[in-house]
């Protein structure tokens, strides 16, 4: 295996009896990549990303995730990547800091450890203020970029981004997408599943999904030359029509 | 370990800062304890009777007075017309008139024998049974007296002996029911609640994904329930012993013991509920209809089984609480040990097995 690929799959298929959500998807992701994961509702890239995570398991194929397999290996994946859901879900009733501190102890995080990372990540992120505050009763925004942070705590090779912007406002998706750029640049590898094609514009590489499926695989650059369009929306929707 | 004391940490936090739960933990014992113990119950306290005294002679005074110095019954009205009889009852506040013969105190001394007539309201048949019952035992208390200095008057009088509650205190059968009934609601619904809220939220997704085991959220969701639910249970005995005076006959370690056998069987009930249930309003449902219900209702708690049709008297034991609380009377009110209730026991280690089988089988280590 090629060090430099942290994702590694091969005709990963998922049946739910004679469904097949997934059908027999081949792709790698580099690592320091943003991969971004695209396709309709129920096009399957959920159903293709828990099985990545290790929270499914595959029908057949092969997959090897930051150097482990998902078949045998599951467990080990856990402790190398980052997870972030749409629902950016925190502890509502447990403050900021009650939060870092509780998901870096799941990670097995020491507690020197733990301070450490959690006085930085209130200082970068500008949470001085609202540090002993409940999270539920802060913006949305915020609570998506404490997700993330959280998300990241415990240096995962790879984090995994399912639709992470939904229900947020332009600037702070733009915020969002900064501080993705900045982990991608520290070397974490990013797997993100988005609905929002100009988001899709910000990938290095680009997956298209279809009827589960990947029907495109590219850079965005490349994708709009090969479907002759001038932006992402376009090749999305001149795949998603067939 | 430190992974799990955190997760404990946080479980505490969410149990503490919402009043809803800690309400249901804290202030639904000794509630419903108190409501059972002072105001649901079968004896009678100052019902008020009325009197129609035809003879109004000095033996119909000093039953009077006996009846009226008894704190069961306080005389509100005297009747002077057989036909105010009806009106007394129909104002609704005279439980019973007792109506004294003409020449009841003649009689008595000719006949040796005299007649009053306990007229009850029928209305509620448990407390108009009551009524007469202890207006009987009044009757037969002053029979006694004057019987006791004549010598040849034998007189068979029936005693009825209640053993085990002797005073017939409602309460001391309602303490195991409650028990019952607080032990199952704070584990089996609040621990189904606080999962399928984690599922809800969409943090289960974030705690599977990380590499706790399945297994170790599963208890680190139910430890802080065991926890709360011996604590409620001591509070229950500890308030029914030192208010309602009630003893616990037998060894206080097996009803322990018993007692922590029971939570589990619950909390494998909840954490079952929160397989099949996908939102905390289902969870609580399921819960309500499916646990208390029965619990209340087949448990023998309120009910007697051996008075119910068959079909139920089946169904309740299928009811792990029915076999707890058979458990706990047996300990608290007869002062049996384990020789006794090893069956009853028996059943509910089997019960719990079932469920924590069923539910590891049902819960979904992998989210489909």
């Amino acid at each position: 295996m090629s060090t430099n690929k942290v994702i590694q799959v091969d005709g990963l298929t998922k049946m739910f009896g004679d469904f097949t959500a997934v059908n027999a998807i081949t792709f790698d992701v580099k690592k320091g990549e943003i991969f971004g994961f695209l396709g309709a509702n129920g096009a399957g890239k959920t159903t293709a990303m828990k099985m990545l995570i290790g929270i499914s398991n595959p029908t057949s194929g092969k997959a090897n995730v930051a150097g482990f397999d998902v078949f045998t290996n599951a467990e080990d994946i856990k402790k190398n990547i980052g997870y972030m859901s749409q629902k950016f879900a925190l502890y509502d009733d447990l403050t900021v800091k009650e939060n870092i501190t509780f998901f870096g102890g799941i990670y097995g995080l020491s507690r020197s450890k733990i301070k450490e990372k959690s006085n930085a990540l209130i200082e970068d992120l500008g949470l001085e203020t609202v540090a002993n505050q409940l999270v539920g009763s802060l913006p949305l925004g915020w609570k998506q970029k404490i997700s993330f942070s959280v998300a990241l705590l415990h240096d995962p090779k790879i984090v995994f981004l399912d639709e992470p912007t939904g229900g947020v406002d332009p600037i702070t998706r733009r915020q969002f997408w900064e501080m993705i750029y900045k982990a991608a640049n520290q070397g974490t590898t990013v797997f993100v599943t988005t609905h929002y094609m100009d988001e899709a514009e910000y990938c290095d590489r680009v997956s298209i999904m279809v009827n589960g499926k990947i029907e495109a695989l590219d850079t965005p650059k490349n994708l709009k030359t090969q479907f002759k369009a001038a932006n992402m929306n376009d090749v999305f929707l001149k795949l998603a029509r067939g | 370990m430190n992974r799990f004391i955190g997760f404990i940490k946080k479980e505490f936090y969410h149990i503490f800062r919402d009043r809803r739960s800690l309400f249901i933990l804290f202030g639904m014992p000794i509630a419903q304890i108190l409501l059972f113990g002072f105001a649901i119950t079968n004896e009678i306290n100052n019902v008020d009777i009325a009197i129609f005294d035809h003879s109004k002679d000095a033996t119909t005074k000093e039953i009077i007075n006996k009846i009226s110095a008894s704190k069961y019954f306080s005389i509100k009205q005297m009747v002077t017309h057989e036909a105010d009889i009806a009106s007394v009852f129909e104002k609704g506040h005279v439980k019973a008139v007792l109506n004294f013969e003409k020449d009841f105190s003649k009689n008595l001394i000719k006949d040796h024998k005299a007649t009053v007539q306990i007229i009850t309201d029928a209305t509620d048949p448990n407390t108009a049974n009551t009524i007469s019952n202890y207006v009987n035992a009044i009757l037969q208390q002053y029979q006694k007296e004057l019987n006791k200095d004549i010598t040849i008057a034998y007189q068979i009088v029936p005693e009825t002996r209640m053993v085990y509650n002797p005073e017939l205190k409602s309460v001391f059968m309602f303490v195991p029911g409650v028990m019952t009934i607080i032990l199952m609601l704070v584990s089996a619904m609040m621990t189904s609640i606080s999962i399928t809220r984690e599922k809800e939220l969409g943090t289960m997704e974030i705690l599977l994904v990380s590499p706790l085991k399945p297994i170790q959220v599963i208890i680190g969701k139910v430890f802080p329930y065991i926890f709360l639910s011996i604590i409620n249970a001591i509070v229950i005995v500890v308030l029914s012993i030192f208010i309602f005076n009630m003893p616990v006959q037998g060894s206080m370690l097996l009803l322990a013991l018993e007692s922590v056998l029971f939570i589990i069987s619950a909390l494998a009930l909840g954490i079952l509920i929160s397989t099949i249930s996908a939102t905390q309003q289902t969870a609580m449902m399921i819960s309500l209809m499916g646990l208390m219900l029965p619990v209340i209702l087949l448990s023998g708690f309120i009910f007697p089984i051996s008075s119910m049709p068959l079909p139920l008297q089946l169904i309740s034991n299928i009811i792990p609480a029915k076999w707890f609380i058979i458990i706990i009377k047996g300990i608290m009110l007869k002062g049996v040990g384990i020789e006794f209730i090893w069956k009853e026991t028996l059943i509910l280690v089997g019960m719990t097995v079932f469920f924590i089988a069923l539910s590891v089988r049902k819960y979904k280590i992998r989210l489909e």
